[in-house]
């Protein structure tokens, strides 16, 4: 049962190491957007805050760390549950179609980012 | 050259059990028959909320989608978030994010050392959920 193949970085080590450095980007943006909606906020000063260069890049750098931090987490609950061992000789077939899903929704959901923050 | 049944029992266990493994021992790990410590429902519902937001992000990039599109859409992305079914949604995002996160903060201590022991671990885990509750709490009393 090869699994390493589907893994973000194909090492663990490194895929540890990016799923820290993810968790600490996407922690920073979601502070900044809760401290926001927390604030009286209304469609002009959110419309300006999105107008800002950094907002666009920490919307995209959260973005991507998104689609990494969720990569790694989702190979690791496949990895552990929808094995031959859990769900019998469809196990693995089953792990590609969703890990395949998965990783096809996260492209999606980064290409989505883009046209919001660039349109 | 067949291979003796002890061999064959063997490999079969390897296969079956183990696949990545020489260990043929079998394994029982049907988790409605084992007592869980707290540090294992910690680590089961960090994933678990990994999993969820994993959805829930597609309903957030809608919302921000939506909200940034012109001023019409954003109020009407206000007025839906004020509507009750979602207010509830709304609220189990942002307690099941928060949740996430704490037990990630965790993480992050024990990988700098502290707390890595059984005790620690313990301690941590239920520290998390408390602080996730209270945050969970301090969520319903915004939104509502």
């Amino acid at each position: 049962m090869v699994t390493s193949v589907t893994s973000f970085s194909r090492t663990g080590l490194s895929d540890w190491l990016i799923q820290r450095v993810t968790s600490l980007v996407l922690l920073a943006y979601f502070i900044v957007i809760a401290y926001q909606l927390l604030g009286s906020v209304d469609y002009t000063s959110w419309r300006l805050l999105f107008n800002q260069t950094w907002m666009k890049v920490f919307t995209l750098m959260a973005a991507l760390s998104l689609a990494a931090h969720s990569w790694i987490g989702l190979w690791s609950v496949f990895t552990d549950y929808l094995t031959e061992r859990m769900l019998g000789p469809k196990g693995n077939a089953i792990r590609l179609l969703c890990q395949l899903s998965a990783s096809l929704a996260l492209v999606g959901y980064v290409i989505w980012v883009i046209v919001i923050i660039w349109s | 050259m067949q291979p003796s049944p002890s061999a064959a029992t063997a490999t079969t266990l390897r296969f079956n059990v183990r696949p990545t493994s020489r260990d043929t021992r079998p394994v029982n790990l049907d988790l409605g028959t084992i007592n869980l410590p707290v540090t294992a429902y910690a680590s089961i519902t960090h994933r678990v909320t990994g999993v969820l937001m994993f959805f829930s992000s597609f309903l957030m990039l809608w919302a921000l989608d939506q909200s940034l599109a012109s001023e019409a859409s954003f109020n009407a992305v206000a007025a839906v978030l004020s509507s009750p079914l979602v207010k509830v949604v709304s609220w189990g995002i942002a307690s099941v994010l928060t949740y996430h996160a704490l037990a990630g903060i965790k993480h992050l201590i024990m990988d700098a050392g502290i707390g890595e022991t059984m005790r620690g671990g313990v301690l941590g885990a239920r520290i998390v959920f408390l602080l996730a509750a209270a945050a969970a709490a301090l969520w319903g009393v915004l939104i509502w």
